[in-house]
């Protein structure tokens, strides 16, 4: 007596035994064939033609029969509406069943059916089941109003559920509650704007006295909910941790991951003197370690949220280690997880046991978790100084076993060794060359052709092991072919007598013979950099690199902060913000980490301040490689290069500033050198002088693009608005905008004489303002004005006058005079047009600025309706002397990073996101950082304009 | 929230589908087979899989996968702890959670499925409630329904379901009152070439199995609780007097649960019941090698190990091995996995076991680069190797005097000895 018997009835009259048998008098016939349908639509056959036969079999007393029907009609409904619509009286009936349990399942089932026709219906009796004196029928129908929002949501609306859904919150029984917030949150999840869950002091007490008494599910639901408040100061964060606490020791995982949410969130607003903040801490390592011990999908989960953790706060696992080791058996997912925290716990505490099992890791069978394993032994080498001697000679153990891919890994992670110490373990060099034969992914050729160009001087035979890789020249993949290209450029340099015709081979390889423009540009300018000027091209080429730093593969400070608010979420497993890829790109509301805002506000004390980003020694961070520009710049360009402008290179500006900067410079004094005579020095022989006609033409091409980059255009200039209209000034009409051009920035003013006598003694007088504007000159109308007569004036200002705060920031406050009378207005003017020219900043103080600027300083805004692509967003802020120091692609999204100065030397750092592909959906968000926050909403306003015009 | 589930076997059928909300095509599924086959092996799937328009979460367990398909942010964590607690209904249900279980239970399942999430919040998931709403299948009932025609679903409200103690059904009554409490604790670790310890840490739970009528308040207590420092709790013990007085105080769920489940970490140190001598080595340029391994008791608190079985899994050169075992028997798959099991029994020290023999390789091929790791099981009963120890147990609220009874044991967990 098995139910797998009606899964063998698959003859050709099925359908018509079944329809006779619904059909029967007998009870228990219909009940079987009721079943059978429905263990056919359990596996995918259409059943729908029963449909009116089934909904007969619907009035029955009997429960089972009822809820077998119920499960039929919600699956089919959809596709017979008008059908569905004969069940509707049955429901409502059902909704007024003395026996809850009726009561709810009807209400339940309702919600289920799809059906716009049947909504109407549904609306009474879901009043009615919202207010039922029974939890369970109310509970139940808070689910339903999220159902019903899903199919009809303007309904929800209008019905106002969304109020008594609201009321549900502050309802005695903890499972409404939950169940409420559950609904809710679904809903708002649809309407990022809306402000449906409206926390406040009193709605969080009730949610965490609920939280103690609900199903565990309800449980997530609402720590979920809590961790979208933000607490008004330190106490109330406290005491809400404080009551979250004990979920930590729940069974169910996501109740855990959950609340570890919540605690991390508003661990934020405590201050670390606190005695609580370090008890905090404490609690939370031992269930994080818990959940290593549950089943691997949970373990793979919750070591995603883990990862993002140590990032954040290393301090709570730093001393589990061990419990991140790998296990044989473990799923690979598993390991792969476990390895990438295994180097961020790291430590010289630990190091020695971290290489053992590392080096234990790299013989296994798996091929992706031994090159993992492999790499890890460089990134602790990097990390860890003190450990560095032995992470190289467990490499070298480990390029001794020549298994193929173990040794190309080894080789890779080497050449970052080699980057961090420089000058330290170039001996091992004569076993790497060992192995170049064996070497076949482009990565670790690329890898060991960089450390032969970079240490030609000490390999014999540099030229010769560069010129067997020249052979298959085309056939290498481009990160090869440009390495290439540099390494030989290097050699050159460094050994200038023997190998001429290589170079020269591989520039006419790089950019006469390949399709490829950035193999091209870089042969270009390396060509134009030999010729015209060696010194200068030793030290650009050769110039001393920046120390690479662990830091590379950690996750931005921001991006991290954003990624502990969405903790046990997809965001976090994909470690991406849910707009990088939630459906449809809605707009999704960014979360933030709360500021720290003390009660006491004396408690407040410099060291106590922001977390976000660690003091880092390391000078800089280099973006990981894929910008192939970026990637030129890192291996071959130092900061303290020659000329001023190529210390400011960026990734993204990099190309354009060399030209524009040292190009430039080589070519403006006039020396003559395109034309070729300049060639002096021994090794610009390399170039001969045939070759200047592909140059010239390269170079042109290149110095097209300088002037397009110029910063010949001033910035934007709003069209002039009346600022004082007839009526107030006794005829007197003045409109006005504010302009900025070459660095000076001038009031435009059109008075017009709306009155009947002629106007004359105009003077002009600026009350105290923000950034001291003052006139530069007097106000000058030279002919008295006439009635009906309008002149335009251009009234320069400087910005030394006498300095108040403005309530708002931008205000002016003006006088202007006549033979009539004084009159007074104010006016607001952009915070444009106090952007100086030379506001950009150079990239290692942005990085080390913006770490150094608090979070609490950072300010979020979007900028909607902006269909551009980074490039036109950046050359557009460029005109108004906002300037983009790099530019980032991470994780699909193109990130600007720019800087801006104002007259009165506040610098304003920002960080600008663009989704592309479909600008005009996703808002641009704009972070922005500065000492004096103040500015920040007038910065936004002012990108919003540049942005906007 | 959960929007849909699959059911699929290992063979790649879709034999049972389930939408909370609208109709998801099967077609789905079809990420799900492309990333199972990139995985190779089945455990290696990845549980969280993305696609154009929805998430596919996944969980693995005895021969099945279970695939939720998701369309909004949900917590993974969520999703794949309600997997299981599917999985684990399915296993109380018909005592086992296999595809022709299911197949035979088809409308039970599906009426689980229904009670259990409703628009893809759950709704039903502790057993008692589902047990009140959905009788389990058993022979005598079916065969009692096809006579009298009454059914497996219930139709009274699961009372549980309003109560401030959701886990537990009001009028519960047994003529024999019984609380029994098992201790089981595994021990996890990572042992090196030369025998010493990498990592080891203990996996405990104690699962309660009881049968009291009415609203029994219990509290449980032990000798030593201050070795229980991680712990996780069953929803129905009272945080606040384990906080403060460190007893397990609850009203306890009906039948089978799990009471807690602990970890004692690895920096109280972690006695070790087992030590393995290996010796496997293999030939250079020669097609054999040699494998020896001997199992012996360690710090076994004087009681018995049995139950031992240890499982290798061999490199892919070697071809066969030809082993002889002191006692037990082993087996080696030369074809597809390479696994050698080696079924012990039990260690009687004045005779260790041991496994000793030769090695044949693929001829020509590279001899391996490492050793293979030993996977090691045993059983000790009538202890609990942290030392935990149950002192008494109380019972309040109810005048019947109860059987009581506690029962320890230790097993190996993920116990792995490097060679």
């Amino acid at each position: 007596m098995t139910d797998s018997k009606y899964f063998t009835t698959t003859k050709k009259g099925e359908i018509f035994e079944l329809k006779a048998e619904l059909n029967s008098d007998k009870k228990e016939k219909k009940k079987e064939a009721v079943k059978k349908v429905i263990a056919s639509m359990t596996v995918g056959k259409d059943v729908s033609a029963l449909f009116p036969d089934v909904v007969n079999c619907m009035q029955t007393d009997n429960l089972e029969l009822k809820k077998l029907v119920y499960l039929y009609l919600m699956n089919y409904a959809k596709s017979q509406p008008d059908m569905a619509i004969m069940a509707v009286n049955t429901f409502v009936k059902d909704c007024e069943d003395p026996n809850p349990l009726i009561r709810a399942l009807a209400v339940r089932t309702m919600g289920c059916i799809r059906v716009d026709k049947i909504t109407e219906y549904l609306c009474e009796p879901l009043r009615k089941c919202l207010k039922d004196e029974d939890p369970y029928v109310r509970k139940t129908a808070a689910v339903c109003v999220a159902k019903l929002h899903d199919i009809n949501a303007q309904l929800v609306e209008d019905q106002g559920f969304l109020d008594t859904l609201k009321d549900l919150i502050s309802d005695s029984n903890p499972m409404v509650v939950a169940n409420a917030v559950a609904a809710l949150s679904e809903i708002a999840e649809s309407h990022p704007s809306s402000n449906l869950l409206d926390l406040n002091p009193q709605s969080i007490n009730k949610l965490l006295t609920a939280l103690n008494e609900c199903t565990e599910w309800g449980q997530i639901f609402i720590l979920d909910c809590l961790a979208n408040y933000t607490p008004k100061d330190d106490r109330e964060a406290q005491s809400i941790c404080e009551r979250v606490t004990p979920r930590l020791s729940h069974a169910n995982s996501a109740v855990v991951l959950s609340a570890v949410k919540v605690l991390m969130k508003f661990m934020e607003m405590l201050s670390k003197d606190l005695d609580y903040y370090g008890t905090l801490l404490k609690k939370l390592a031992p269930p994080l370690v818990t959940l290593l011990s549950a089943e691997p999908e949970l373990q793979y989960v919750a070591l995603r949220n883990i990862n993002l953790i140590v990032q954040k706060r290393p301090e709570i696992l730093k001393h589990e280690m061990k419990v991140f080791f790998v296990k044989y058996n473990d799923p690979i997912y598993v390991k792969l997880e476990k390895l990438d925290i295994m180097i961020r716990l790291a430590s010289q505490a630990n190091i020695a046991q971290v290489l053992a099992e590392l080096k234990e890791y790299a013989t296994e069978v798996d091929v992706d978790f031994v090159r993992k394993a492999v790499r890890a032994i460089g990134r602790c080498a990097i990390k860890v100084e003190q450990s560095a001697e032995r992470c190289v000679s467990t490499l070298l153990d480990l390029i001794q076993t020549k298994v193929n891919y173990v040794v190309q890994e080894a080789i890779v992670v080497i050449k970052d060794i080699f980057r961090k110490y420089p000058n330290k373990y170039e001996s091992v060099i004569a076993t790497l060359c060992e192995n170049l034969d064996s070497l076949d992914e482009p990565e670790a050729r690329a890898a060991m052709i960089w450390i032969v160009g970079e240490y030609a001087e000490r390999i014999d035979n540099a030229d010769e092991l560069l010129e067997s890789f020249l052979e298959g020249f085309h056939d290498e993949s481009t990160q090869v072919q440009l390495q290439l290209l540099t390494a030989i450029v290097k050699l050159f340099l460094k050994k200038p007598t023997e190998t001429q015709e290589l170079v020269q081979q591989v520039l006419s390889l790089a950019t006469q013979d390949s399709d490829n423009p950035d193999l091209r540009d870089r042969g270009y300018i390396y060509w134009r950099l030999l010729s015209t000027d060696p010194v200068a091209a030793k030290e650009v080429v050769l110039a001393e690199k920046p120390l690479i730093s662990e830091e590379t593969d950690l996750i931005e400070p921001t991006l991290l902060d954003e990624l502990i608010c969405y903790i046990g979420t997809l965001a976090s497993v994909y470690h991406k913000p849910p707009s990088a890829f939630v459906e449809g790109g809605r707009g999704v509301v960014h979360k933030s980490l709360p500021p720290r805002t003390a009660s006491n506000e004396s408690a407040e004390s410099p060291e106590a301040a922001p977390t976000g980003a660690p003091p880092v020694e390391q000078p800089d961070v280099i973006p990981p490689q894929g910008d192939l520009l970026g990637d030129l710049l890192n291996l071959d360009l130092g900061p303290p290069v020659s000329g001023p402008p190529l210390a400011a290179s960026s990734a993204q500006m990099g190309a354009v500033d060399l030209l524009g900067g040292g190009l430039d410079s080589l070519v403006r004094p006039g020396s003559p050198c395109i034309g070729g005579t300049n060639f002096t020095s021994p090794p610009a022989a390399a170039v001969p002088a045939s070759l200047g006609a592909p140059i010239g033409s390269g170079l042109s091409d290149l110095f097209d693009l300088t002037s397009g980059v110029g910063n010949l255009s001033g910035s934007y200039v709003a069209p002039k608005a009346v600022w004082l209209p007839a009526m107030k000034a006794k005829g007197l009409e003045i409109s006005g905008t504010f302009t900025r051009q070459v660095g000076s920035i001038s009031m435009d003013l059109q008075l017009t004489n709306k009155a009947l006598q002629v106007m004359t003694d105009f003077a002009i007088q600026f009350n105290r303002n923000s950034f001291g504007l003052a006139p530069a000159a007097p106000l000058q109308v030279h002919a008295p004005l006439s009635p009906n007569q309008s002149v335009e004036i251009s009234l320069p200002l400087n910005t030394v006058g006498s300095v108040m705060k403005m309530e708002p920031l931008n205000n002016l406050q003006v006088a202007v005079k006549n033979n009539i009378d004084v009159f007074y207005f104010s006016t607001l003017y952009p915070l444009h047009i106090l952007f100086v020219e030379d506001g950009k900043m150079d990239r290692q103080m942005f990085l080390a600025t913006w770490k150094d600027i608090p979070n609490e300083n950072e300010a979020q805004f979007q900028i909607r309706d902006c269909p551009l692509s980074a490039e036109a967003v950046s050359s557009k802020l460029q005109g108004s002397n906002v300037f983009t120091i790099a530019k980032r692609n991470v994780e699909g999204q193109d990130m600007l990073y720019q800087s801006l100065k104002l007259t009165n030397g506040i610098w304003v750092l920002a960080e600008l996101r663009i989704q592309p592909g479909n600008p005009s959906l996703t808002p641009l968000q704009l972070s922005l950082k500065c000492r004096a926050p103040e500015v920040s909403q007038h910065v936004y306003q002012a990108y919003e304009t540049i942005l906007k015009n | 929230m959960i929007h849909s589930l699959f059911l699929i076997n290992c063979s790649g059928d879709i034999f049972l589908e389930k939408h909370w909300k609208s109709v998801v095509s099967q077609s789905v599924c079809d990420y799900f087979f492309e990333a199972q086959e990139k995985a190779a092996d089945v455990e290696n799937v990845p549980p969280v899989i993305s696609t154009p328009h929805h998430y596919l979460i996944s969980i693995y367990r005895d021969k099945l996968f279970f695939v939720s398909v998701i369309q909004t942010e949900v917590p993974p964590l969520f999703v794949i702890e309600f997997l299981h607690r599917v999985a684990d209904t399915f296993q109380d249900y018909f005592g086992e959670c296999s595809e022709a279980a299911i197949k035979d239970n088809v409308v039970i399942v599906y009426e689980l499925l229904e009670e259990m999430l409703d628009n893809g919040f759950p709704l039903a998931t502790e057993s008692n409630i589902l047990k009140e709403l959905i009788k389990p299948p058993t022979i005598l009932r079916s065969v009692v329904n096809s006579i009298t025609g009454s059914s497996n679903v219930g139709d009274t409200l699961p009372t549980g379901q309003l109560s401030n103690i959701p886990w537990r059904r009001a009028g519960v009554k047994y003529t024999n009152n019984e609380a029994y409490f098992d201790v089981v604790e595994e021990i996890d670790a990572i042992i090196d070439k030369s025998g010493s310890t990498v990592f080891a840490e203990i996996q405990g739970v104690i699962d309660a199995c009881i049968k009291l009528s009415g609203m029994p308040d219990l509290s449980l207590s032990f000798m030593n609780p201050r070795l229980l420092d991680d712990v996780s709790f069953h929803p129905c013990i009272r945080f606040k007097r384990w906080e403060s007085e460190r007893v397990l105080s609850f009203i306890p769920p009906d039948g089978n649960f799990r009471l807690i489940s602990y970890r004692v970490s690895s920096q109280n140190l972690v006695a070790i019941p087992v030590y393995v001598k290996h010796c496997i080595s293999f030939k250079e340029n020669s097609a054999c090698g040699r494998f020896d391994i001997t199992i012996g008791p360690k710090q076994n608190m004087g009681k018995t190990i049995e139950g031992i079985t240890v499982t290798v899994h061999m490199p892919k050169v070697v071809l066969n091995m030809n082993l002889t075992p002191t006692q037990g028997s082993y087996t080696f798959d030369p074809v597809t996995k390479k696994v050698l099991t080696w079924d012990v029994g039990k260690i009687t020290p004045q005779k260790l076991p041991s496994l000793k023999g030769l090695v044949n390789l693929q001829s020509g091929a590279p001899k391996p680069e490492e050793n293979p790791s030993l996977n090691i099981q045993f059983k000790i009963q009538q202890l609990a190797i942290s030392g935990l120890k149950v002192n008494r147990l109380d019972m309040y609220g109810e005048k019947y005097k109860p059987f009581k009874g506690v029962k320890y044991v230790t097993k190996a967990g993920k116990f792995q000895v490097r060679t």
